[in-house]
This record gives structure tokens, C-alpha cells and sequence, in this order.
């Protein structure tokens, strides 16, 4: 079986999340493989600070040499600007299977109609599944992430942040 | 990008932009292990690793459209403190936790309008920039924006300390408008944003939420400013001292 470029980028994990990959993140824009073999990857940040860009270019490097390619270089793209909305189903599904409550399908504009009123929706908790749940804290482990507990299983998780 | 067209106007544009969020991304960053809670501890800290972020993208930029082969840590580090060109809003100690939290609210209500309005800069770098940080920015927004309701319309101590906070950096908040440190073929090309155009906008906001806090609107008389030209106030010096200290003691050291 032939990996493409594609699928050995697509495999590089999040550094802080090792059950989503860089791909079902939308962290991963672009492969490409010029005529003498040189690689060149296209990866773009989620939130402005985050440190973990550094450690996914680093994997990126390996998960190349790896593959046999010598010849390997990742820039980062800023537009068009990440959103939890990249995130693929699997990622959702993934997040959720590993305790950490997914974002909202779908965003809301900062820039638009001033007047939209933004209603915080409910976040399910992957312990029961209840609905029953409150913010603790709106920063957690990683800026990405609101510390939440349920309210009914009693239990705290984390949620990846909708922005 | 291998070639890039030198712009002087447009590198210090960016630098100045780059600068208040370099220098409240370090104020910020004193709140970490001596925050009121430790969920503050976390907040105040995300929230300036955010604006470092921003801060590195818009040094680099800078860097790189200057022509002068400066990266980012050259100009975080290496620069004296009259070649900063942040407002001195930013720079102005972070006080107790409620003239934290007044200063918050009036640089992340400006910091929104703003990055609202360079979302459709022609510059593609800086919009793309500013497309991520307004996401951001509302968040900023919002916390400190809880924070002064409950903090306003709260027990006697809290209003009280809220509303010296306020009358602390209310003195600050014309230095925000100002429009005279930009180039006019920034503006007028529509790479810049006018500071100006940001100024109902603001007052609108801070009305409002310091109305819902039960708070009074300051009306202390503007400091001069001066910032954007490189005219600090007696903290900035303490503030780079600590910022810069360990690079300058160690030049050319890497991780």
C-alpha cells in the first residue's frame, strides 16, 4: 500500500490531544511534493498563542524522515483563519470518545450583524450524556479549552472552546 | 515569502500594533501565581499568551516587510524603550485585580473594534492576523466585561475599588483615538485603520456595561500620551528591564 504525502501529515496527532490528528483538527491546509521529492506542508494555528505549533512542525519533520522523505519544510498559513467549524465529524467524534466535550457545530460571527444576539448553547457531558452542565472556569488545561462540570454525574471535563 | 517589498510605513504600523499587545501580554502575564483564584491564575494568563501570539505574528510581519532583518525576538528584546510604540494604557502596572480588570475593559474593547475593522484591511497579512485575534479579542472582551459587573454591582468594597480603578486608566483612554501617529497613505489605501472612526463605537460599549455595573463613566482629564512616539511612563522602563534582561544577558542563545 502507497501512503501519500497527504496521509503521513494526516496522521501527525495534536501534541496536546493524541486522539485527534492534525487533519480532523483543520490544523493540517496543505501537501505537497515537488519533482526532486522535497516536501512542503501547509499548517495553519488555532488561537494566535498557541504553543503547540512548534511541536506539530517538529512532528511533521519526523513523521517525513521517516517516511524517507530528506528534504522536508512546513509554513504556517494564517488565512483562511482556523475554526472549531474545521473540525471534521471523526474529530468530534474523537473528542468526545476522550472526555473532552466537543465545540458547537457551528460558530457564530464576531464580524457582522452587531445586533445578533449570541445564546450560549448547552454542552453535553461525555461522561452521561446529560445536558445538565456549567461552566467552572472559561480557561482550562490549554487556552483552547473551558472547564465544565455535570451537574448530574457530578464529574468536571473539559470542552473545546466554539471560536 | 522570499522577496518582500520593503515598507517603512507599513512595518511601523505593525510594530505599533505588535507592541500593545507584546507589552499587556507581559503585564498579563505578573497575574500568573498571584491571581485572586486560581481560575484567574489561568484566565489572565491565556489571555495574554493570546495577545503574545498576536504580538509575534505582527513583530514578524513587521520584521519582515522592514527590510532591516530584524525577527521578532531582536525587535521584542533588543529595542530601548523610545523605539516602543505601544499606548502607555498598556504598559501602566497592573495595580490591584479591579485596575486590572478596568484596564482590560477599556484595551480589549478597543483591541475588538479595531481588529473588527482590519478584518478588511487591504493588507492581506494584517487582515488574516486580525481575522484570528478578533475571535479572540471577544473573549478578552467578555471576561473583563464580567468581571466589572460583578465587581461594580457588587459589595460596597468592590464598586468602590472598581471605580478607582477606573479613574486610574480612564486618563489613558484618549491616547487610544489618536490618529496623528499614522501615515495618511496608510489610511488612505485602507491597510490602516483609522483610530478614530473607533471612538463611538468604544464609549458606546464602556456606557453601557459601566451603566449595568452601576458604575460612573470617569471624567478625569486625558494624560498627554505619547506612546505611539515613543514616550513612556515611568513604568516601562521597569517593565522592559524585566522583559529583556535575560536575552540581553545571554546574545545568541537558543533552547
Amino acid at each position: 500500500m502507497v501512503t501519500t504525502a497527504w496521509e503521513i501529515a494526516a496522521a501527525v496527532v495534536d501534541p496536546e490531544i493524541p486522539v485527534i490528528t492534525i487533519a480532523d483538527l483543520g490544523v493540517l491546509r496543505e501537501v505537497e511534493i515537488d519533482a526532486d521529492g522535497a516536501v512542503s506542508v501547509a499548517i495553519t494555528p488555532t488561537y494566535s498563542g498557541c504553543p503547540a505549533i512548534d511541536a506539530i512542525k517538529d512532528d511533521l519533520g519526523r513523521a517525513f524522515h521517516a517516511a524517507g522523505y530528506a528534504d522536508v519544510s512546513v509554513r504556517t498559513v494564517l488565512s483562511p483563519a482556523w475554526s472549531t467549524d474545521q473540525i471534521t465529524a471523526a474529530g468530534r467524534a474523537a473528542l468526545a470518545e476522550y472526555g473532552i466535550a466537543p465545540p458547537a457545530k457551528q460558530s457564530w460571527p464576531v464580524v457582522g450583524d452587531e445586533r445578533a444576539v449570541t445564546v450560549p448553547l448547552s454542552v453535553r457531558c461525555p461522561q452521561c450524556g446529560s445536558l445538565n452542565t456549567e461552566e467552572i472556569s472559561h480557561f482550562g488545561s490549554t487556552a483552547c479549552k473551558a472547564l465544565r462540570r455535570c451537574k448530574d454525574c457530578r464529574e468536571p471535563f473539559d470542552h473545546l472552546k466554539t471560536i | 515569502m522570499s522577496t518582500t517589498t520593503v515598507d517603512v510605513d507599513l512595518a511601523r504600523y505593525a510594530l505599533a500594533l505588535g507592541d500593545d499587545s507584546l507589552i499587556l501580554a507581559q503585564r498579563l502575564g505578573e497575574w500568573i501565581a498571584n491571581a485572586p483564584e486560581l481560575e484567574e491564575d489561568v484566565a489572565l494568563g491565556n489571555l495574554g499568551l493570546d495577545l503574545l501570539g498576536q504580538a509575534r505574528m505582527l513583530l514578524s510581519y513587521a520584521g519582515e516587510v522592514e527590510g532591516r532583518e530584524r525577527s521578532e525576538d531582536d525587535l521584542a528584546y533588543l529595542r530601548d524603550e523610545r523605539q516602543f510604540t505601544n499606548l502607555q494604557v498598556m504598559e501602566l502596572p497592573n495595580g490591584d485585580f479591579a485596575v486590572t480588570i478596568a484596564r482590560l475593559l477599556i484595551t480589549s474593547s478597543y483591541q475588538l473594534e479595531l481588529y473588527r475593522h482590519l478584518t478588511t484591511s487591504t493588507d492581506s497579512t494584517l487582515a488574516a492576523i486580525a481575522a484570528k485575534a478578533v475571535k479572540e479579542v471577544a473573549y478578552h472582551r467578555d471576561h473583563a466585561t464580567q468581571w466589572t459587573l460583578r465587581l461594580g454591582d457588587g459589595t460596597d468594597t468592590s464598586h468602590a475599588r472598581m471605580q478607582t480603578g477606573l479613574e486610574r486608566v480612564w486618563p489613558y483612554l484618549e491616547e487610544v483615538f489618536d490618529d496623528s501617529w499614522i501615515p495618511q497613505t496608510l489610511l488612505d489605501s485602507g491597510v490602516a485603520v483609522s483610530a478614530v472612526d473607533l471612538r463611538t463605537a468604544c464609549h458606546d460599549y464602556l456606557d453601557d456595561v459601566l451603566d449595568r455595573a452601576t458604575l460612573t463613566v470617569p471624567s478625569t482629564p486625558a494624560v498627554p500620551g505619547g506612546g505611539r512616539v515613543g514616550i513612556h511612563t515611568e513604568a516601562m522602563g521597569f517593565l522592559l528591564a524585566e522583559m529583556q534582561h535575560i536575552h540581553r544577558s545571554h546574545p545568541g542563545a537558543t533552547w
